[in-house]
């Protein structure tokens, strides 16, 4: 064990995966020399060379298109897209290619793809740079998203990732870069796919990810006070999800809140409480509940951005509600 | 104006097929013509089979753009990478994919390149080079140049010919991937199908500079035009783009000058269109252009180029009879297969 930031976790994942295999190359805008706008890849150039880290242009559907074309070839792409709103603009190359070419030519080609993705909110950067888009891809199959939330899962699951045969999209939440953890030593993976319980209950479950993890565990916490007794379920992966633990936990608690910074309407909680229902209604002792941003761009102005964005009064709010019968 | 004289119009760069091309060895001449044969029987059997309905969707037909995969394709070497677009049977089987396993998939069977799965407009075969065609037109850009930039980074060799029309070359990735190309020194070969109408739109309408060759300049890229009814032109334009790639001296942007004749898919009567204006180029087939070069100029024989035709027809005929008679459909059980590696079943 050692302490990382997360910001370390993933550098060290990096160069760790690129040392063990010289088919993975990182590309982005500042990937190279810069180190990444948020420093993630710094030192990667020095050790391993033009050849295998590549600044590019800012040409998202260009250099898009080009990882997609690495990958069908038998190198392992890692590219960035340097905030989580621009994805927009490789969005042809992620869903119509990268998505579908295994599928739509029979199985017969590889596509070991890993977008990272710097995403959320909470430094006043707005509209164009606060964005939380992961449920966009949750309707497109073919695809695998990761959202770890400490950087020992940071770690694990961007090792995973990597060795993955599947396109992954890999939101790393900008706010969380300098959150230290203790991260396990040696080569350390994390399966895709499987649900973390990072606090157990017996009242409420509640079910999120990445960020919102932490303002979750602080939510709990102040309904322990309250005699109120939460679970906590990271996901970690959004896609495929493990409904699984989620369903074993709500068999346990009967009560359901599913929490995540994106926008309420259309965030992938709405999927998620259409699962828990459809599989597991008859666990439920009270409506599903979510908690999400307001259904508005991230404003600018600081105290406007705190009302838009969800946080652990929020959650708690929300959980009170719930267990009172308020709704 | 003479039809001559429109020929030179619409390709300035017309060279006409009057002297025996000795630069270039009279096997791969003949195989060229071979190839443009084959696509020509091929395309005309889906035509068919697509108005009895046994092809479904949409099939975007390859007709009078022969020379362009047959003369390119012939420029590489096995092991070297292509991608396609929506209208890529002919590049596939100019670089070798077996017609039966092409009239599988357009058939929707199993045993199909794509296993059923892709159909007319993603035919691919990757462990050939083949990285496949794609329905959205200049999304093969991307992967094209990802393959050279691939083949650099393992030193192995290859080069990228990436195919791609009028339309594409409007598109973003265009612009951006010939900039990475040229920045990156990659080994590929943007070839510009500039068949002069995007469906219903004819490129003039649209763009005020129709040498797309041209737009090679602001890159820093070599940009030529060729005669694309031209077979040997094509060839010979590719095979120095090819070589140059090889040699490690970067992309090439070629622009295939030709024009369509058919609808943009089988179904499009092109009633947007004065057809009366293009009678001129029925006398430039590009196959009986050739055909009459080989007979006229080089001396091949009658019986020669009758071999030639009788054998692909024969080889089309096998091919629709396997896709008809000896394929499977794929089934229920098949529908989640393929979508994530390793069997893995995301439901």
């Amino acid at each position: 064990m050692s302490v990382m930031t997360v910001r370390e976790a993933i550098n060290s994942a990096l160069a760790e995966e690129m040392r063990r295999d010289p088919s993975v190359v990182l590309m982005g805008c500042d990937v190279a020399l810069k180190g990444g706008p948020f420093g993630v890849t710094l030192g990667l150039l020095k050790e391993f060379g033009p050849e295998r880290v590549y600044d590019t242009p800012i040409s998202e559907p260009g250099f898009t298109g080009i990882g997609v074309g690495l990958a069908a070839t038998g190198i392992r792409p890692v590219i960035e897209i340097m905030f989580c709103d621009w994805v927009t603009l490789a969005m042809d190359q992620i869903v119509n290619m990268a998505a579908k070419m295994r599928y739509m030519f029979g199985g017969k080609v590889n596509m070991p793809i890993v977008f990272r993705i710097p995403f959320g909110a909470g430094g006043g950067q707005a509209a164009q740079h606060s964005q939380s888009l992961e449920a966009w891809f949750n309707h497109v199959p073919g695809l695998k998203i990761v959202v770890p939330s400490t950087p020992a899962d940071y770690k694990g699951l961007l090792k995973a990732a990597i060795r993955d045969d599947n396109p992954v999209l890999f939101f790393e939440h900008k706010r969380n870069y300098m959150l230290k953890g203790e991260v396990p030593s040696g080569d350390y993976i994390k399966p895709l796919g499987k649900a973390d319980i990072k606090r157990s209950g017996a009242d409420v479950t509640i079910v999120t990810y990445s960020s919102m993890v932490f303002s979750s565990l602080e939510a709990a916490e102040a309904l322990e006070k309250e005699g109120i007794d939460c679970e906590v379920i990271d996901l970690c992966t959004l896609l495929p999800l493990d409904y699984d633990t989620v369903l074993a936990s709500i068999a346990k608690t009967n009560r359901v809140v599913v929490v995540h910074e994106a926008q309420k309407r259309g965030g992938i909680g709405s999927d998620i409480v259409a699962e828990i229902v459809e599989r597991g209604f008859d666990l439920l002792d009270a409506p599903p509940l979510r908690v999400g941003a307001l259904n508005i761009p991230v404003p600018y102005n600081e105290a406007l951005e705190k009302m838009c964005l969800p946080d652990a009064g929020k959650i708690a709010e929300c959980v009170r509600k719930l267990v009172n019968n308020q709704i | 104006m003479s039809d001559i004289e429109k020929i030179k119009e619409l390709i300035p760069c017309f060279v006409p097929m009057e002297e025996k091309v000795d630069d270039i060895p009279m096997e791969k001449q003949v195989n060229m013509f071979r190839t443009m044969c084959l696509i020509r029987a091929f395309e005309e059997r889906v035509r068919d089979l697509w108005l009895q309905n046994k092809i479904r969707g949409l099939a975007h037909l390859y007709v009078y753009a022969e020379a362009i995969a047959a003369g390119a394709c012939e420029a590489l070497e096995p092991g070297d990478y292509i991608t396609s677009t929506h209208r890529g049977h002919g590049h596939a089987l100019a670089r070798g994919a077996e017609p039966r396993l092409m009239m599988a998939e357009l058939l929707g069977k199993r045993e199909g390149y794509n296993r059923g799965k892709g159909g007319s407009m993603h035919i691919a075969d990757v462990s050939a080079g083949i990285l496949g065609a794609t329905g959205i037109v200049g999304s093969g850009i991307g992967p094209a140049t990802g393959a050279a930039l691939s083949a650099k980074i393992k030193k192995d060799g290859k080069v990228s010919l990436c195919f791609f029309g009028d339309g594409a070359s409007n598109q973003g990735p265009f612009f951006e991937c010939m900039n990475m190309a040229a920045a990156w020194n990659l080994p590929i070969i943007f070839l510009c199908e500039n068949n002069f109408w995007g469906i219903g739109t004819e490129l003039n309408r649209i763009t005020k500079n129709t040498n797309i060759y041209e737009r090679s300049i602001g890159f820093g890229v070599p940009g030529v035009q060729v005669d694309g009814f031209n077979v040997l032109e094509v060839y010979r334009a590719v095979k120095k783009a090819v070589d140059r790639a090889r040699a490690g001296d970067g992309p090439t942007l070629i622009e295939a000058r030709f024009m369509r004749i058919e609808g943009h898919h089988s179904g499009d009567t092109q009633a947007y269109r004065d057809l009366s204006s293009i009678k001129f180029l029925y006398d430039f087939d590009p196959i009986l252009r050739m055909q009459k070069y080989l007979t006229e100029v080089c001396g091949i024989t009658t019986e020669t180029i009758d071999a030639i035709r009788s054998e692909v027809n024969k080889l089309i005929d096998e091919a629709v009879s396997y896709a008809e008679n000896e394929c499977t459909e794929p089934s229920q059980s098949d529908l989640y297969e393929d979508l994530y590696a390793n069997g893995e079943i995301v439901l």
